[in-house]
């Protein structure tokens, strides 16, 4: 048996892989390296950089739910220019492609991320972060409506050089998905991100108070999959021409091959890293497996696949 | 210290002993042994193929065999808190486990042979004793102070005995040796006993008292840092502390990755 192509598209991007390491859970890189085959994967997506550093939230910074993490990190990391300077060009040389996350406070912010981040070496693609759960303190800050998603895309956009693409990552947990997502692309997103981690809080059993330290958090893992398959299937079907990378809860193979059904182009692996640091090298290999399995040739075979119409079954199939 | 590559492996349960309050669960783990060093600590998932608890949890290496029958074993500690730790004392022989490690960054032992106090509170003894054996391999002096809130907490006083110079107990309810937390017992032991390193592990406010006195005695003092994980090897950012380099400046890091061990006086003890 021949094995599929999974070479993938997401819009002027081309991907060896459809298989990326989410925003947020693989840390700077060199943590996966000992488990992980890094320059397989298709791409390799950080953690949202932010203008200056941030320490983040205070502990307990993650708490487990059932089939879930829920994360109160208050988004961590170096800021911009050591993420330049130290980060980035490791990842270039490991990874293959990097897309840069990018979370600001306000539009002069994501503006100027964007344009240090849009134009540096070894940038394959921008990702805006326009809605973590876990991100600031002030829950306004959110671009969750269609009007402040396009004011925000339209800002990055106009700082990244055209040929780069600038993704949106847009939460579930906004009225109407598509809206936002259609509002992104208006405002000149090449693609979608869906979807972020969705608001969650836990009490702990001894104290009687809220499990975080910095009180709500943003779940991720299998519990959040299935809302990922919907928001992916939904954007999809109202925006057909729009590249998606999906995301949320993928642990497997199978978990992965139902979002591209769902609609998309390639898949974000994230919280599934911290239980298993090889994860996206064993969802590849199952990833393939069910592609051949399906007779389907190549993995832009199945992209979408979940909406057309099945072909009508025979009486000889059904017997 | 050189951190050793660590690795994931699939683990096959060889014994799980109760002893006291705790359950020591030895794996089989070709290949990981070898590498393993005191203060290295593993981290293992739980509950099988099913994804309902997601998070590794992270235990203290007892005592790594690079050799014998199994082609090399490693034994950790497990006090039983909740439903994960409660699946892994429940396995049999047999049963597989998904192992990462060694990780972190083990004990540094000293160059000449010197004076040590090793200073454990509960199950945190776990990897002291095996780093009192390195000692004593060296020619170093070992004194060791084991604490817990009853006696069936202890960990392995017996063993310590054996492996140490002299051994001084503790117990919050009084049923052996000293009435009161172990860190009652750190005066006499910095007064009587000539201490050039002091290592910890335990509960924090332990970590905190060992190195403060041995700061105030001029000694140095390695304290092991446990911190909540999901994953062990750096990617969750949650067992993040403060520490203040050799620059002066105080830095967030993660204690899987930059630790466990710490210099005691680098710690921003107060805001753990």
């Amino acid at each position: 048996m021949t094995t599929a192509d999974l070479t993938t598209r997401l819009g002027r991007l081309e991907l060896t892989s459809p298989v990326l390491v989410a925003s947020g859970c693989g840390g700077s890189g060199r943590e996966l390296q000992p488990y992980a085959d890094l320059a397989a994967l298709g791409a390799f997506t950080t953690a949202s950089i932010t203008l200056e550093p941030r320490r983040g939230r205070r502990a307990p910074r993650v708490a487990e739910t059932p089939a879930g993490l829920l994360g109160s990190l208050g988004l961590p990391g170096p800021g911009v220019d050591v993420f330049l300077a130290r980060e980035l060009p490791w990842l270039a040389e490991h990874c293959g492609r990097v897309i840069v996350s990018i979370a600001g406070g306000s539009l002069p912010e994501y503006a100027e991320l964007a344009r240090r981040i849009g134009t540096a070496e070894g940038v394959a693609a921008v990702e805006v972060n326009l809605s973590s759960p876990d991100g600031w303190d002030r829950a306004d800050a959110a671009a969750r409506d269609g009007y402040s998603a396009q004011r925000v895309l339209a800002a990055v956009r106009q700082e990244v050089p055209r040929p780069r693409p600038v993704l949106a990552k847009i939460s579930a947990d906004v009225g109407n998905v598509t809206e936002v997502a259609a509002a992104a692309a208006r405002g000149g997103a090449d693609g979608v991100t869906l979807v972020n981690a969705l608001p969650g809080m836990a009490m702990d059993p001894v104290t009687l108070r809220p499990a975080l330290g910095g009180v709500t958090g943003a779940l991720s893992g299998p519990a959040v999959h299935p809302v990922a398959v919907h928001a992916v299937y939904q954007v999809h079907a109202g925006l057909p021409d729009l590249p998606i990378v999906g995301t949320g809860g993928v642990r497997t193979g199978w978990d992965a091959l139902e979002l591209v059904l769902a609609g998309a182009s390639a898949v974000g692996v994230g919280s599934a890293l911290l239980r298993d640091p090889a994860a996206t090298d064993r969802i590849t290999s199952e990833l393939t497996a069910l592609l051949a399995e399906h007779a389907l040739p190549s993995l832009a075979a199945a992209v979408g696949l979940g909406h057309r119409t099945r072909p009508a079954i025979t009486e000889s199939e059904t017997a | 210290m050189s951190t050793a590559v660590p690795g994931r492996i699939r683990g096959e349960v060889l014994s799980v002993r109760r002893t006291g309050a705790y359950h020591h669960l030895t794996l089989r783990t070709p290949g990981i042994a070898a590498n393993t060093r005191p203060g290295h600590f593993v981290a293992l998932a739980v509950g099988g193929d099913e994804p309902v608890r997601l998070g590794r949890r992270a235990f203290w290496v007892y005592a790594a065999d690079p050799g014998g029958l199994y082609g090399g074993s490693t034994e950790v500690v497990v006090a039983v808190r909740g439903a994960g730790t409660a699946w892994l004392t429940g396995l049999s022989t047999g049963d597989p486990v998904d192992m990462l490690g060694p990780l972190g960054k083990p004990f540094a032992l000293p160059r000449e042979p010197v004076g040590c106090l090793l200073v454990g509170g509960g199950y945190g003894a776990a990897p002291l004793l095996g780093l009192a054996r390195r000692l004593v391999d060296r020619g170093c002096k070992v004194h060791m102070l084991l604490g817990a809130a009853t006696e069936d907490g202890l960990l392995s006083p017996l063993e310590a005995r054996r492996a140490a110079t002299s051994v001084a107990l503790a117990t919050i309810d009084g049923s052996v040796g000293t009435a009161g937390p172990v860190s009652t017992l750190l005066p006499d032991a910095f007064g009587t006993l000539d201490v050039e390193v002091a290592y910890a592990c335990g509960p924090h406010s332990l970590l905190r008292a060992v190195s403060e006195a041995a700061t105030a005695r001029g000694a140095y003092s390695q304290c092991a840092v446990e911190l909540p994980t999901s994953c062990g090897t750096g990617l969750c950012l949650s067992c993040v502390l403060e520490v203040t380099g050799d620059d002066g400046r105080t830095r967030t890091v993660r204690s899987c990755v930059e630790g466990p061990v710490f210099a005691g006086d680098a710690v921003r003890w107060g805001r753990l």
